[in-house]
């Protein structure tokens, strides 16, 4: 469904991403791993044609995402802080995004909207608002219009446990549903129940993407962050 | 395009300061009016105004504005939307409500006070220096990515186009005293925007006979229709040409 | 008083002597057949008609009236009336189709050396030159109108043309269209009074070498270049209005080369310059007002000895320029809109002396085409801080005793 093919992309000096490719398909749930500054979030962007490859290019669908846009109808995206206009309300950022999209027989999924409660937070000024309160936001709207591939960087950062489950078990029913995720996290442990494979990267470079039990046999460890863990010392 | 145009016009019209500024222009015009005896003098006072401050205040509104909405751009980026719609749409949102205000607060007076040719010159000029600096912001926005940087940047030019140009000019005409250097003037006139529209409203007024021989030679070229087309074309050109480089830059911007 | 006793004798001459009819049912059809039977002293009477009289020269001291405009046409090629015998009058004739020639400067009516010539109530279409007075003196030109159409100066004659002339006095005549309204050369002791001249090609009025004459309430509105004063001393103009000269080269007057004259109670509104002075010495210019020029008063530093007392200057875009440092003027007690000044004895008088001269006038007189820089920021700019600390400016060229309120002119 996605797929890059030899990307590089450099900021001044720094290599964010150095000749990456990967093929991700429908009804995976990726794991993004890898310290700070690997590139992740550059990954994610690139995919989401928010950041410009140097050089290489990604397929969305088979097309390139380069001189396309609409492709991006079929992708919810969290970004990981999540900052909106501060004049705007909740609600009206919700209705604007409605309107700008405005398909027809539009599917919306406002099942995250009701558990989060944010229902009744629909006047508050986007400058008053929480952190975390930002990010369910964030979430709600990654969601809302029922996407074939959803990208999450850290989705759970800043969110109380209960918000945090609220979207994990949201993950889990998309995932089922067919559809590809990619979350990108640095906390490994909740992970573990959500994700199908997994792609480190470090310095900008892939280092592996793999199935999670074939990781898991590879380095003889049960649970994710004790896997990569192992990964880590061997690279080092 | 519409709905981005929509939203970012009713988030500026939220914005106080383009209310404070519609209002300044509104007590400024009609202060003017009341006070000069003829309001043809009124529209000469009102010149300066519209060469001085509406400059300033499009490209600074524009750049700060542009530079604040930085969240709002990488929102919408990630939306399926082209990047030169985007773009386009917040240059259009901008032009519009700054023009808006302009046209409250100096066209009503002026429609109502001086209805007549040099007027109307008068309000075109404004229109036209409002999106002009409008796109020259939206130029700079996309080039610098700091805002403390790029703010300078836009104040620098500001002062480049309304008064280090002239200075230059004024140079010029000293080093080439010997020289015969009013058609050359017209020529120069043209990289100025600033400039081109105080020389075309000058010279509606009629005091272009004033002006001694370069005056006649502008009014050559100014007077007739084919010279206030080119100037308006080139007026025209100011918009299109920072516009369209922009949205080239936009496009293969790094959110 | 002399003038006066021959202005009496002109109306009363005719009484005693014979009259002379022309007209179609008149025992003269041509004037010239009358004029050529007349004596010293008669009267012609003409009809109303049109008579063509190729040259109508009158060599003997007649009246010559016409009754309701009487036409006299001279075919674009001759002189209509050339008047050369003393003590004639022309009244009320229309005078059309003058000669044009480039050797002989043909007029609707010429006076050749001659005295005591009346020429009164004609109206002058389309001449070449219209009035003309060689070697004349005491003559009386009055309400005349004269209308050309000229299209260029070499192909145009002036309305009211005197060379070599004296006390000539030149009342309430209207003149448009011509090269020069009034032209005077080598002309002294004469009057010009109430004249209206518009919308002349050249100078309202022109003059050369004429001295000790007056201007008094003349209106010089909308000519090519306004007025010209030039080469003449003793000239006073009072009460005159000089209104939108405006153009390239228009001056309300021109002042070149005028020596002890006098410059009061004018109204200089709308010209380019109001006043241009050159080579001028002992000027006083005195109770004038300058309103909405683009210069009031241009003052080059060959002037000496010029005063500038009790002006009003309102709205003018420059209200002095000048080519040089050295001033040898003075400006005093003149209102001046500009000042910024203040008045803390409450004498009416500003406590700071004025400088009229800007920074951006000097500019422009050293290099014209910095007026493209007009009304740009950095000319506000440069004149602000001029005022703080002057620099290019003269020095001595300031109104010490600047007024706080207009004077009621």
């Amino acid at each position: 469904m996605i797929i890059a093919n030899n990307i590089n992309k450099q900021f001044g000096k720094l290599k964010a991403l150095d000749n990456v490719s990967v093929t991700c398909n429908k009804g995976e749930c990726i794991g993004l791993i890898g310290p700070n500054g690997s590139g992740k979030t550059t990954f994610i962007k690139s995919v989401l044609g928010m950041v410009v490859c140097d050089n290489g290019f990604i397929t969305f669908n088979g097309k390139n995402i380069l001189h396309d846009w609409q492709y991006r109808a079929n992708i919810g995206y969290m970004p990981q802080i999540g900052r909106y206009p501060d004049n705007m309300s909740i609600g009206q950022l919700i209705n604007m995004m409605k309107d700008i999209r405005n398909e027809k027989d539009m599917q919306l999924d406002e099942d995250l909207i009701k558990q989060f409660e944010l229902d009744k937070l629909m006047h508050k000024r986007m400058r008053t608002l929480s952190g975390g309160t930002r990010q369910k936001v964030s979430a709600s709207l990654a969601f809302l219009f029922n996407p074939e591939v959803l990208i999450l960087d850290e989705p759970t950062a800043g969110l109380d446990p209960v918000a945090s489950e609220i979207l994990k078990e949201k993950i889990i029913k998309e995932k089922a549903k067919g559809k590809l995720v990619l979350i990108t996290s640095h906390i490994l442990s909740e992970l573990d129940d959500l994700v199908t494979q997994v792609i480190y990267m470090q310095d900008g470079k892939l280092i592996f993407h793999k199935k999670i039990e074939e990781l898991k046999t590879d380095t003889g460890q049960e649970k994710l962050s004790k896997a990569i863990a192992a990964v880590m010392l061997k690279t080092k | 395009m519409k709905k981005i145009i929509k939203y970012v016009i009713i988030d500026i019209l939220r914005n106080k300061i383009i209310l404070a500024y519609t209002l300044f222009l509104l007590a400024l015009s009609l202060s003017i009016f009341n006070l000069e005896d003829s309001s043809a003098k009124g529209v000469l006072s009102l010149l300066n105004i519209v060469l001085i401050i509406v400059p300033l205040v499009s490209i600074l509104f524009a750049a700060i504005y542009v530079y604040n909405s930085a969240e709002f751009l990488e929102l919408l980026v990630s939306q399926p939307l082209k990047r030169k719609t985007i773009w386009l749409s917040m240059f259009t949102g901008l032009s519009v409500s700054l023009v808006l205000s302009f046209f409250i607060g100096i066209g009503i007076p002026v429609l109502l006070y001086e209805f007549s040719a040099t007027g109307i010159t008068l309000l075109i000029a404004g229109i036209l220096l409002t999106v002009i600096f409008v796109a020259i912001a939206m130029l700079a926005v996309v080039k610098i990515r700091d805002k403390a940087r790029g703010i300078g940047a836009v104040i620098l030019l500001w002062l480049y186009f309304s008064l280090l140009f002239d200075g230059l000019v004024l140079f010029i005409l000293f080093q080439f005293a010997d020289y015969p250097m009013e058609k050359a003037m017209v020529a120069i006139t043209a990289f100025n925007p600033i400039d081109l529209s105080r020389i075309m409203v000058l010279l509606k007024m009629d005091v272009s006979a004033m002006m001694g021989y370069t005056g006649a030679v502008f009014k050559d070229f100014f007077g007739t229709v084919a010279g206030l087309l080119t100037s308006l074309l080139v007026l025209l050109l100011w918009i299109a040409l920072p516009a369209w480089l922009s949205v080239r830059k936009f496009n293969r911007k790094d959110l | 008083m002399k003038l006066l006793t021959f202005i009496l004798c002109c109306c009363y001459l005719p009484s005693f002597a014979g009259i002379i009819k022309v007209g179609r049912q008149q025992p003269f059809q041509t004037i010239t057949a009358a004029v050529s039977v007349a004596k010293n002293g008669d009267t012609v009477l003409v009809d109303k008609g049109i008579y063509f009289e190729k040259n109508l020269v009158i060599s003997k001291q007649i009246v010559l009236k016409g009754i309701g405009h009487p036409v006299l046409d001279a075919e674009k090629k001759y002189e209509n009336i050339s008047i050369k015998a003393d003590n004639v009058t022309v009244d009320g004739f229309l005078l059309q189709h003058t000669g044009v020639s480039s050797m002989i400067d043909y007029a609707a009516i010429k006076i050749y050396n001659t005295h005591n010539i009346s020429i009164i109530n004609n109206i002058i279409n389309d001449a070449f030159f219209g009035i003309y007075s060689q070697y004349g003196i005491h003559c009386l030109i009055k309400n005349n109108v004269l209308t050309a159409t000229a299209k260029n100066e070499q192909e145009s004659g002036n309305g009211i043309h005197c060379w070599k002339s004296d006390s000539i006095q030149i009342i309430g005549n209207t003149i448009s269209g011509h090269r020069d309204g009034i032209y005077f050369e080598f002309v002294t002791n004469s009057v010009i009074w109430r004249n209206n001249s518009f919308k002349n090609l050249r100078y309202g009025l022109h003059f050369m070498f004429s001295n000790d004459d007056a201007y008094i309430t003349n209106i010089f509105e909308n000519n090519g270049a306004g007025v010209a004063v030039m080469f003449s001393r003793g000239v006073k103009m009072f009460n005159n209005y000089f209104k939108e000269n405006w153009g390239d080269a228009a001056y309300g007057i021109l002042l070149k080369e005028i020596n002890d004259s006098y410059i009061e109670n004018n109204h200089f509104e709308k010209n380019t310059s109001a006043i241009y002075a050159e080579g001028a010495n002992r000027i006083l210019i005195k109770k004038n007002i300058f309103k909405n020029n683009g210069w009031a008063f241009k003052i080059q530093a060959s002037c000496m000895d010029v005063t500038l007392e009790e002006n009003n200057f309102l709205g003018n875009t420059f209200d002095v320029g000048t080519n040089g440092s050295l001033v040898l003027n003075k400006f005093t007690h003149n209102y001046w809109d500009k000042y910024e000044g203040y008045d803390l004895n409450r004498d009416h008088i500003g406590d700071v002396p004025y400088r009229p001269v800007s920074m951006y006038s000097m500019i422009v007189e050293r290099n014209p085409p910095a007026m493209i820089l007009y009304h740009s920021m950095i000319m506000a700019l440069m004149d602000k801080s001029e005022k703080v600390i002057p620099s290019l400016t003269p020095e001595n060229l300031k109104d010490e005793h600047p007024l706080m309120k207009p004077l009621p002119l």
